[in-house]
């Protein structure tokens, strides 16, 4: 029982960075229909510009957090502007190449920049275990925790009672309405990126600072389970992305933890295939037939 | 019509200089071991783009898992050949990597064909990667991540090539036959399609079948070609690596599929000591050819002999005149 409560917690960590991640992937899909392949790599950006800042400027965590999410959000948006929005009205394979495309451009772009070598993340906080019985808990595990808890209920807050939450939800119902009502849809949109991509650099760098190590491919894999995250949980939902994140979390540590670790992967993919045939909108999604 | 018109004698020309050529190169010695490498890569990707263009391009489903069909048939050779290590052996580990990988498509297919939207995409991708870790964690039968080496040299490449032009004669009378008339409307739009009695998941699954199978097939050339083959040879940069050739020469042109896999094959011989930069270009002209020209650099224009025969308003029913008369 100890095991198991020790697993969830562990699981909780990982889970809140995938619903972070998993969060900017269904506000994407929500507001424009586009698989945002390339999210998994502005997560591994973020990881990146959080240890080039600590290492080069000292900053504190928060400090270095902040400034993080600021320059991923601004890489969203130039992403947005550049390669996307020229493609808003073309065909939807058009554009998932194009993310494909994208992600491959910052994947091998960081590779090019900074070389394909494992690097160790500087420690900026005083990692302590705390014990409680025989279930501990790390000052890290708590940083990550809080932080995306924190992220996820300002986001909701943005989302529900701005104005400008307001406008992404009108956009991602109807855009062609929204924008008859005065919306700046393009704006709203890019906004959405900004936001999103925010959260996945926070992501990124809790994650290089929790397993210590960063490379440029590392956005792949975190990458495609939050995506995974996101369907599962419904895409275009946000409680749904924070619901699938948390899930596939636990489950993974779960796998790893009481079964055999090397068919983790697979067990995510698998849980992925039965949602798809069962409930393809997601659990927490809602079912919307095309309209001709 | 006959079998033996004008156009048809002259793929045939065509097709048996193109072998002579490569034949008379090898002898002459031009292209050495080395590039007959090169060679057979280029056939193994003709054969790998043709048939995700099917699917891709033809009947316009996004599958981003054509790395797991091929490696199933790579890996049926590679185990079957081990106990057969003969032609016998090489033509049943081709056709069971095809019916294994058909077998899969199917059960990938049918339930997610019949949604609309991105569900397909993501489905193919995470049933390749399934595949690709069952590959990894079943080491009695795959050998794990060290895979399999010292198959058995069954394909030259004559067979690849033999094999690379049955492909395309198949696929491209398969889009010109009724049933592929009906993929390309479910293409063009779906719902009008539909409400013309197309059965859109029926012609879809077809689609799909014949690209895994295809896949499967490259994947056991691609076996008894090289004789080496590990899990991390059909990973989703792989299946990424197909599309890109697809797009490159045109979603929706078999001829340009040819011609990018032809084209992309050789540039890669030169960009190799590039590494990440190659990569880099890659990315980057893949935007660029989305943000300008989005059905691919090509478009859906094949290369036709009739119309180098016959001028284009003599061939009645030509998809190029069907576009003149829509306006297109």
């Amino acid at each position: 029982m100890d095991t198991f409560i020790q697993q969830l917690i562990n699981g909780l960590s990982l889970g809140s960075v995938y619903a972070l991640v998993a969060l900017g992937y269904t506000m994407v899909y929500g507001i424009i229909n586009l698989l945002n392949f390339a999210h998994g790599d502005v997560y591994m950006v973020g990881a990146f510009v959080g240890y080039y800042i600590i290492l080069n400027f000292n900053l504190s965590f928060l400090p270095a957090l902040i400034l993080t999410m600021l320059i991923t959000g601004i890489l969203g948006l130039v992403i947005y502007q550049v390669a996307y929005r020229p493609l808003r009205n073309s065909t939807r394979i058009a554009s998932l190449i194009t993310a494909i495309g994208m992600s491959y451009l910052l994947q091998n772009g960081m590779i090019y920049i900074a070389g394909p070598q494992t690097r160790s993340f500087p420690q900026v906080i005083n990692n302590q275990l705390y014990k409680f019985g025989s279930i501990q808990i790390s000052t890290m595990q708590l940083l990550m925790l809080v932080t995306t808890v924190l992220l996820m209920v300002s986001l909701q807050l943005i989302v529900q009672k701005t104005k400008f939450g307001k406008a992404m939800r009108a956009v991602s119902n109807d855009p062609e309405a929204a924008q008859l009502m005065g919306i700046h849809s393009n704006q709203v949109i890019s906004f959405t990126f900004f936001l999103g991509s925010m959260l996945a650099g926070a992501g990124g760098m809790l994650v290089g600072m929790y397993y210590n190590t960063i490379t440029p491919t590392m956005g792949v894999g975190p990458g495609l389970k939050a995506f995974i995250a996101a369907v599962v949980g419904g895409i275009g939902s946000v409680p749904g992305a924070m619901l699938g994140g948390y899930l596939i979390g636990i489950i993974e540590v779960m796998i790893s933890a009481f079964g055999n670790s090397m068919i983790r992967d697979a067990v995510v993919y698998f849980i992925l295939i039965v949602i798809l045939l069962v409930r393809p909108s997601g659990i927490l999604g809602k079912y919307e037939p095309e309209k001709v | 019509m006959k079998i033996f018109n004008r156009t048809n004698i002259g793929w045939l020309v065509l097709i048996i200089l193109t072998y002579i050529a490569i034949e008379g190169l090898t002898f002459v010695g031009i292209i050495d071991p080395f590039y007959e490498i090169t060679v057979v890569n280029i056939f193994i990707n003709i054969i790998l783009a043709v048939g995700l263009n099917l699917i891709v391009g033809f009947s316009g489903q996004l599958s981003l898992g054509h790395a797991g069909f091929m490696a199933i048939g790579a890996y049926m050779t590679g185990i079957l050949l081990n106990y057969m290590p003969n032609q016998t052996g090489f033509i049943i580990s081709i056709i069971a990597g095809m019916f294994l990988s058909g077998l899969v498509a199917l059960i990938v297919g049918i339930p997610t064909l019949r949604l609309k939207g991105d569900y397909f995409a993501i489905a193919t991708l995470g049933a390749s990667e399934i595949i690709r870790v069952a590959i990894l964690n079943l080491p009695d039968i795959t050998n794990g991540a060290v895979g399999i080496s010292g198959i058995p040299l069954m394909a030259d490449w004559r067979f690849a090539y033999f094999v690379a032009v049955l492909t395309i004669l198949m696929v491209t009378n398969y889009i010109r036959s009724s049933p592929g008339r009906a993929t390309i409307s479910i293409r063009e739009d779906e719902i009008a399609a539909e409400s013309l009695s197309i059965q859109t998941t029926y012609y879809k699954n077809i689609a799909f079948l014949m690209g895994a199978m295809t896949a499967a097939l490259a994947g056991s050339i691609h076996a008894s070609y090289f004789g080496v083959i590990n899990p991390g040879q059909f990973t989703f940069n792989k299946s990424i690596d197909v599309l890109i050739i697809v797009v490159f020469g045109g979603i929706g042109s078999v001829t340009g599929s040819i011609v990018a896999a032809i084209a992309l094959g050789i540039i890669n011989v030169y960009l190799q000591q590039f590494g990440a930069l190659r990569m880099i270009v890659y990315a980057l002209v893949l935007i660029l050819i989305m943000i300008f020209r989005p059905s691919g650099l090509m478009g859906n224009i094949e290369f036709s002999l009739s119309h180098l025969f016959k001028r284009p308003q003599d061939v009645p029913g030509s998809i190029e005149n069907m576009e003149q008369e829509k306006g297109i």
